[in-house]
C-alpha cells in the first residue's frame, strides 16, 4: 500500500508492487485448502458408512395396523416388523418369526446369523430371510449402532501421546513464527544488500507464509481417524488415542480361555456315577446349585439338566467359593459341586476317580466333581468347543512376533490339553479370577507391554492392569465401555487386526510428524534468507504460498493412505 | 536504525505480552450455559467463567467454515467434539472442580479457557 499510495517514501529498487505474487498466494492457498477439504471428507469415510447404516424409517404395529414412522418416533415397546431386505431400525428382542441376520457392518463377520424368539436383534443389521416382528428395546441414543458411531467418533478425535510434542510445539508456534519473522526483517535491515527494506519486507513475508502449523496440528488427528475409521470397519473398537498407540507395542498378549480361545458355550459331554443312583439324580442336584451362577460352565449344567428334563430344586445356603466352586442344601443334602481342589479343601475322598478325571482332562474336557453328604456323587465332565479360527489366530499372533500366554481357571491338565491343541507353549491353570492381574503384573515386571483379552465382566480387573485391555465380545451385544478395544465379533483374528492397524496408524503419525517437522523447520530458516550468504538463494513468497498450502494437503493425503491398508496380510 | 530496532523489539515485546501474558476479560455463563462463536480464527468468549459444583452446557455456533475449525476439545475433560458449520452444536459438562479447562480445535490455533469458580 506504502508503494501504490506513497512510492517517493522508498528508494528505487524497493518500490516493486508484488501484485502478481499475492494474487498467486492467495490463488494457492485457497487451492490447497480446497484439496484439503475434499481430502479430510475422505478420512471420515468410515463414521459416514456407520451413520449411513441407520434406517430412515421403521415399520410399527399400532392399534392393529402396520405403520411407517421416521426412526426418531420409535418408542421402547413398539412392535417393529422386519421383511426381508429391511435394515433393523432399533435394538429389540424378536418376538415373532424366524430369520437370518446379515450382522457383518458391525462385527466384519459374514456369514448371517440365524434369529429365532427370544434374541436380540442389533441397528443397522440386514434381514436375510424371513419376516419378524420384534418389541423395540434400545432406541435412539441406546441402539448399539448409535453407541458404537459414539465410540468411533469419541476416539477419532482424541490424540495418541505421540500427538503431545506436536501440540506443545503448536502452542508456542504462532507467536514463535511472528518473532522470527521481525528477527529476520531486523537482520535484513541491518546487515542486509540494498534495497535493505525490499529484502526485509519479502523475507518477512515469506516466513509468516511458509510456516504451517495447519501441517503438524494435522499430522496426528489426521491418522487417528482414517486409523480407527479403518479398526471399526474391521470390527474392531479402539477406545482412544493412547490405546491405539499403546496396542502397536504389545509384546505378550495374554488370552482367557473360556469365551476366548473357546466358544464359550460348555456342553456336558459325560457323567460318570459315583455314589448317585443315576445321571438324573446327579445331574439335578449340579443343576439346583448351579441355577443360580452365571458361570459358562454353571449355564453348561443346567442347559443339560434342562434338555434331559430334569427341573432344579430349591437351594438353601447358596454359596460360591471363588476358583474352586459352589455349595448348598438341596433336599436337606449338603452338596458340593467343583474341582478337585474344593474336594481335597472338604476332605472328600475322590482318589478312585482321579484317573479318569485326568483321562477327560486331557481331552481338554473340564470336569467336576459331584459331593453329596460328604461322598463323591457323582463326576460331571463338561467340554468348550474351540473357536474354529482360534489355532490360525494364535498363529498369527506368534508369528507377528508376540509371547501368547494363555490364562484359566480351569485344571492344569485340560489348560494343557487346549493350550496344545491351539499352539500356545506358555499357560497357567487353576488361577483365581483376583490373581490374574498378578499374572499381568508378573508379565509387565519382565518388561513386556501387555495386551489381555477377556470378555470384559468376568476379566475386569485383568483389563484394567493389562497395558491394553481388550474386551472380545460375541455377536453385537458388546461390553463397549469395558476395554480399551473392543473386538465386535468373538474371532480372534481381531487381535492380529487391531496389532496390525495400531502399528500401521502409528507409522503414517510418525510420517506425518516427521513431515511436518521438518518442513518446519527448514523452511521457515530457508524464507528467512539463511541461504543466501552462502548461494545468494531466496524463497519467493510465491513458492512459499505454494509449499505452505500443499504442506497440510500431504499430511491429509498420507493419512488417507490408510485407508488402502489391508488388514488380513498382516 | 536505531529507532526500526526499537520498534523491532518492541514489536516482539508486544507479541510476547498478547500470547504469553494478556489477561483478557472473561464471560461468565448464565444458568443456561452460554454460546460460543467460532468465527475468524477464534472462539467469542474465548475466556468463561463457570461455576463450580454446577452441571452447565457449552453451546458452540460455528461460523468460520475453515476445517481448523471443524473439531473443538477440552482434553482435560476427554471432551472432542465435530462442530457442523452454521448449526448449534451443545457440549453438556458435568458439575466440576474449581480449576482450569483450555479448549482448543485440533491444531491449538484456537483457544479458550474455562475457569471454574
Amino acid at each position: 500500500m506504502v508503494v501504490v499510495f506513497f512510492p517517493q517514501l522508498l528508494p528505487e529498487m524497493a518500490r516493486h508492487v508484488y501484485f502478481e505474487a499475492t494474487a498467486m498466494i492467495i490463488g494457492l492457498i485457497n487451492l490447497g485448502l480446497a484439496l484439503e477439504v475434499k481430502a479430510r471428507g475422505r478420512t471420515s469415510e468410515a463414521i459416514k458408512r456407520l451413520i449411513g447404516l441407520n434406517a430412515k424409517t421403521a415399520r410399527v404395529v399400532r392399534d392393529d395396523q402396520e405403520i411407517d414412522i421416521a426412526i426418531e418416533d420409535v418408542q421402547r415397546d413398539d412392535i417393529v416388523r422386519i421383511r426381508p431386505g429391511d435394515k433393523v431400525p432399533v435394538g429389540g428382542i424378536i418376538i415373532e418369526g424366524r430369520t437370518n441376520m446379515d450382522e457383518s457392518m458391525l462385527t466384519g463377520e459374514p456369514i448371517p446369523v440365524e434369529k429365532q424368539i427370544g434374541d436380540t436383534v442389533a441397528t443397522g443389521t440386514l434381514n436375510k430371510t424371513g419376516s419378524i416382528l420384534f418389541k423395540a428395546t434400545r432406541v435412539g441414543k441406546d441402539t448399539a449402532l448409535a453407541q458404537i458411531i459414539e465410540m468411533v467418533k469419541h476416539a477419532q478425535n482424541s490424540k495418541p501421546p505421540i500427538g503431545r510434542l506436536a501440540d506443545i510445539i503448536s502452542a508456542y508456534f504462532v507467536p514463535a513464527i511472528m518473532i522470527i519473522s521481525i528477527i529476520s526483517a531486523l537482520l535484513w535491515l541491518n546487515f542486509g544488500p540494498a534495497p535493505t527494506i525490499a529484502f526485509a519486507v519479502g523475507s518477512a513475508t515469506t516466513v509468516l507464509i511458509i510456516a504451517c502449523p495447519c501441517a503438524l496440528g494435522l499430522a496426528t488427528p489426521m491418522s487417528v481417524m482414517v486409523g480407527v475409521g479403518k479398526a471399526a470397519e474391521a470390527g474392531v473398537l479402539i477406545g482412544n488415542g493412547e490405546a491405539l498407540q499403546t496396542a502397536s507395542k504389545i509384546t505378550a498378549m495374554v488370552l482367557d480361555k473360556t469365551g476366548t480361545i473357546t466358544l464359550g458355550e460348555p456342553k456336558v459331554t459325560d457323567v460318570v456315577i459315583a455314589n448317585a443312583k443315576n445321571k438324573a439324580q446327579a445331574l439335578q442336584y449340579a443343576a439346583s446349585l448351579e441355577a443360580g451362577s452365571e458361570h459358562p460352565l454353571a449355564l453348561a449344567i443346567v442347559e443339560s439338566a434342562k434338555e434331559e428334563g430334569i427341573n432344579p430344586g430349591e437351594v438353601v445356603g447358596f454359596n460360591a467359593i471363588a476358583g474352586h466352586g459352589v455349595e448348598g442344601l438341596v433336599d436337606d443334602l449338603h452338596i458340593y459341586f467343583g474341582n478337585e481342589r474344593l474336594m481335597r479343601d472338604k476332605n472328600i475322598e475322590i482318589d478312585a476317580y482321579l484317573q479318569q478325571a485326568q483321562a477327560f482332562a486331557e481331552e481338554a474336557k473340564t470336569p467336576m466333581f459331584l459331593a453329596v453328604d460328604g461322598e463323591l456323587a457323582a463326576l460331571i465332565v463338561v467340554a468348550d468347543p474351540i473357536k474354529e479360527d482360534s489355532i490360525a489366530a494364535i498363529k498369527r499372533l506368534t508369528a507377528n512376533g508376540l509371547r501368547v500366554v494363555m490364562l484359566t481357571g480351569d485344571n492344569r491338565a485340560t489348560a494343557a490339553a487346549v493350550a496344545k491343541k491351539v499352539g500356545i507353549t506358555e499357560f497357567y491353570a487353576e488361577v483365581l479370577p483376583q490373581d490374574k492381574t498378578d499374572k499381568i503384573m508378573a508379565l509387565q515386571m519382565e518388561g513386556e507391554i501387555v495386551g489381555m483379552t477377556g470378555d470384559g465382566i468376568n476379566d475386569a480387573p485383568a483389563l484394567a492392569m493389562a497395558n491394553v485391555g481388550f474386551a472380545i465380545g460375541t455377536g453385537t451385544d458388546v461390553a463397549i465401555e469395558s476395554a480399551d478395544i473392543t473386538l465386535m465379533r468373538g474371532s480372534l483374528h481381531g487381535l492380529a487386526d487391531a496389532i496390525a492397524v495400531s502399528k500401521a496408524t502409528l507409522k503414517n503419525v510418525k510420517q506425518n510428524l516427521f513431515g511436518a517437522f521438518i518442513y518446519n523447520a527448514a523452511g521457515v530458516p530457508i524464507a528467512a534468507g539463511i541461504l543466501y550468504p552462502f548461494f545468494g538463494l531466496l524463497l519467493s513468497p510465491v513458492i512459499a504460498g505454494a509449499a505452505m498450502a500443499f504442506s497440510s494437503l500431504t499430511v491429509v493425503l498420507n493419512a488417507n493412505r490408510l485407508r488402502f491398508f489391508d488388514v488380513n496380510t498382516h | 536504525m536505531m529507532i526500526v530496532n526499537l520498534i523491532g523489539l518492541l514489536a516482539i515485546g508486544l507479541i510476547a505480552w498478547w500470547f504469553w501474558f494478556y489477561q483478557p476479560t472473561t464471560v461468565s455463563a448464565g444458568e443456561g450455559g452460554i454460546v460460543i462463536t467460532v468465527d475468524a480464527g477464534s472462539y467469542t468468549p474465548a475466556h468463561i467463567t463457570l461455576a463450580a459444583h454446577q452441571a452447565t452446557t457449552l453451546t458452540f455456533l460455528r461460523k468460520d467454515p475453515s476445517p481448523c475449525a471443524e473439531v473443538v476439545m477440552i482434553p482435560s475433560l476427554d471432551i472432542n467434539e465435530t462442530l457442523p458449520l452454521n448449526k448449534n452444536m451443545t457440549v453438556s459438562l458435568p458439575a466440576l472442580e474449581p480449576g482450569e479447562h483450555p479448549f482448543h480445535c485440533q491444531m491449538q490455533m484456537y483457544r479458550g479457557v474455562l475457569n471454574i469458580k
